[in-house]
């Protein structure tokens, strides 16, 4: 296994206390933050990392951070997004239930080199428990003197808190939110401002993903330069990936980014390859919103490269050929999957997630949903399939948040990748009645010569 | 029978240091947190009486605690079952067979996904992603997480809560 920053210390008992996180290290690099750096050699270190942002969309986060308004009177503050709702995801709960002092200690870092003096944490309802524990994590914060006033005679104040969402994926776009924050419901803004000028009550805003900020820790201990000497390229550092679906051993793992995608699969250190001996099919590499990628397109890119686990690799030969790293919600499909079945499923779940501000998100999202399943339950036409492409083009782009283009791509490229299994559907509808129908006829896609490219 | 809701002290001290999060005027910010405790105090669901008393307790008018009710799925906004059982139905946990998960508990309780049992201890309500696909299927019974399910672990889980009999919901108390 590559080095772990994050998850290094995660099977020593007792490490979701203070005292024992202490003793591992912790702690150490907000000392010396506090102790030797301007809050602006902070920011520093993180440009100097390379560090991109860990929640989807791999925004540098030392260019994020320039952006907040330095001239505004009024308060700053820093927002942790730990929403964590795209399906496939799961590492910020592993991690801040395991760890939680990484996430508080980056949250302190972080808000001291922006200079806020309060901060938040956005935890998703769901996560109840999860919210549990990081209050208390954050009282023993408090008690040892790394929150409050005057942290640790530095003259630095900050205050965080915990708020708690209750159920609604589009919360996890940044100024949806905000206006949860706000008490209000989550309808995302239209863009600009930028929260970095106009955030929370209209101040100043910083929003980061709970492993972005976590990551700042290992970075402030190791200086930018080296933490960005682990990575290959512009994918700088490690990533937390949640691996699911058909593979022998699911988890959350943390690679350096730049290891092979088949070794991640097939190596017994990530996945330990596909469950029950079966083939493997298809790979959505970064949770449900980004393309889906064929067998032959998993572990070789379409020029015959080997394909990495890095923004860049994932994402060559574009949307044609390509995908995404994403959020790092890494979902394996073996041959008994039914991608029409997946597709339909993943349109319900956008359909039921749109706010309904946009309608072509509103109204597609639901048409979507509706000319998939009887495709998938056999009253399709061929036409249908059509009619799916034009509905997801009239989607993406059209809206204002990206909930719209998230709910477009995964169709786009089921159909781009495996037009053959929707025409089978519609040819064969007594096939496809048992909703298990994959199980009995495996549906892979021909070879590569054969694929129909629309 | 209006009977007036109000919090037990406990409630309402927690109340009070939550809304105290958040900067001088801006005591909206409070508004979700708060209905969960409404919520897990008031049997599980937020009646209109419940809403309009967390509209008082942050001087909002009540239709601004209708319209964020009403968006968010973790409130109920009719009485529900002492033990709502939330099936993750998204697509990690349907390749490890919330599907043959969900029919299970239908046969096994007699309703359907939405539908209370008579005896009002079960309800079953279908769910979207629960950031738990690793150990799927899965599902949530108040704030805690079963994971990896096998049959033999529902029939286990459902004697334990209906021997317990309480209402699972979620807390931000100590409780
Ligand atoms: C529909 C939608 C859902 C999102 N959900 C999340 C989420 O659950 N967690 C998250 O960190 N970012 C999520 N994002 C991305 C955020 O808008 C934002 O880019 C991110 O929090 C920025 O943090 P980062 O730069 O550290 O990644 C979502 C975006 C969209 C459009
Ligand atoms: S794209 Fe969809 S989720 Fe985003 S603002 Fe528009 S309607 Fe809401
Ligand atoms: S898909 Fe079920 S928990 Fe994520």
């Amino acid at each position: 296994m590559g080095r772990q920053l994050l998850l290094e210390h995660i099977n020593v008992a007792g490490i979701q206390s203070y005292e024992v996180y202490k003793q591992k290290g912790g702690y150490a690099a907000l000392e010396k933050a506090l102790k030797t750096m301007a809050p602006d050699a902070v920011m520093e270190e993180v440009k100097k990392s390379g560090l991109r942002g860990r929640g989807g969309a791999g925004f540098p986060t030392g260019l994020k951070w320039s952006f907040l308004d330095r001239k505004s009177t009024k308060p700053r503050y820093l927002v942790c997004n730990a929403d964590e709702s795209e399906p496939g995801t799961f590492k910020d709960r592993y991690l801040m239930e395991k760890i939680p002092h990484a996430l508080i200690e980056g949250m302190i870092l972080s808000s001291f080199a922006l200079g806020a003096n309060t901060a938040y944490i956005y935890i998703r309802g769901e996560y109840f428990y999860v919210h549990k524990i990081l209050e208390k994590a954050i009282d023993e914060a408090y008690a040892a003197g790394w929150l409050g006033k005057n942290i640790m005679g530095s003259g630095y104040s900050l205050d965080l808190y915990m708020h708690i969402g209750a159920g609604a994926y589009i919360c996890g776009e940044e100024t949806a939110l905000l206006e949860s924050l706000e008490g209000k419901r989550g309808n995302p803004r239209i863009k600009p401002p930028f929260p970095a000028i106009a955030g929370l009550y209209g101040a100043p805003t910083v929003v980061n993903n709970v492993e972005t900020i976590a990551a700042v820790v290992p970075i402030i201990n190791l200086g930018g330069d080296e933490y960005a000497k682990i990575g290959v390229g512009k994918s700088t550092g490690t990533k937390l990936i949640s691996a699911s679906g058909h593979i022998n051993k699911p988890g959350v793992y943390e690679i350096e980014l730049g290891v092979s995608v088949e070794e991640f699969i097939y190596s017994d250190q990530y996945c330990g390859g596909i469950k029950n001996g079966k083939r493997l099919k298809a790979c959505v590499p970064g949770g449900s919103s980004v393309p889906i990628l064929p067998v032959d397109l998993i572990t070789k890119t379409a020029k015959g490269e080997t394909r990495l686990m890095t923004y860049e690799s994932l994402s060559d030969g574009g949307f044609a050929t390509g995908s995404m790293l994403g959020s790092g919600g890494f979902i394996v499909y073996d041959e008994t999957a039914c991608i029409v079945r997946s597709l339909w499923n993943f349109s319900r779940f956008y359909h039921h997630e749109s706010c309904g501000q946009c309608s072509p998100c509103r109204e597609g999202t639901g048409w979507l949903e509706k000319v998939l399943h009887r495709i998938e339950e056999g009253h399709g036409k061929m036409s249908d399939i059509d009619l799916l492409w034009d509905i997801q083009r009239k989607i993406e782009g059209n809206t204002i948040c990206p909930l719209g283009d998230a709910a477009a791509w995964p169709v786009a490229s089921a159909i781009r990748h495996f037009r053959h299994e929707f025409e089978y559907h519609v040819k064969y509808p007594e096939k496809v009645k048992d909703p298990k129908h994959g199980h009995y006829e495996p549906i892979m896609p021909p070879k590569k010569e054969e694929a129909v490219i629309v | 029978m209006t009977k007036e809701l109000k919090f037990s002290d406990e409630t309402l001290a927690l109340a009070n240091k939550i809304i105290a999060r958040y900067p001088e005027g801006k005591q909206k910010s409070a508004l979700l947190p708060l209905l969960h405790l409404a919520q897990a105090e008031f049997d599980g669901w937020l009646s209109p009486a419940a809403m309009d008393y967390v509209a008082s307790l942050l001087k909002i008018l009540p239709v601004e605690v209708y319209e964020v009710a009403s968006f968010y799925s973790m409130y109920n906004l009719k009485p529900v079952g002492k033990c709502t059982l939330e099936v993750c139905r998204t697509v990690p946990c349907w390749l490890n067979g919330s599907e043959d998960l969900v029919a299970y508990l239908e046969k096994k309780l007699g309703v359907k996904d939405g539908e209370t049992t008579k005896d009002g201890m079960f309800t079953i309500k279908t769910v979207e992603c629960l950031g738990s696909c690793g150990t799927a299927p899965m599902l949530q019974c108040g704030a805690e997480f079963h994971e990896n399910l096998t049959n033999e672990k529902v029939d286990a889980l459902l004697t334990k809560l209906k021997t317990e009999g309480t209402r699972k919901t979620y807390c931000l108390g100590d409780k």
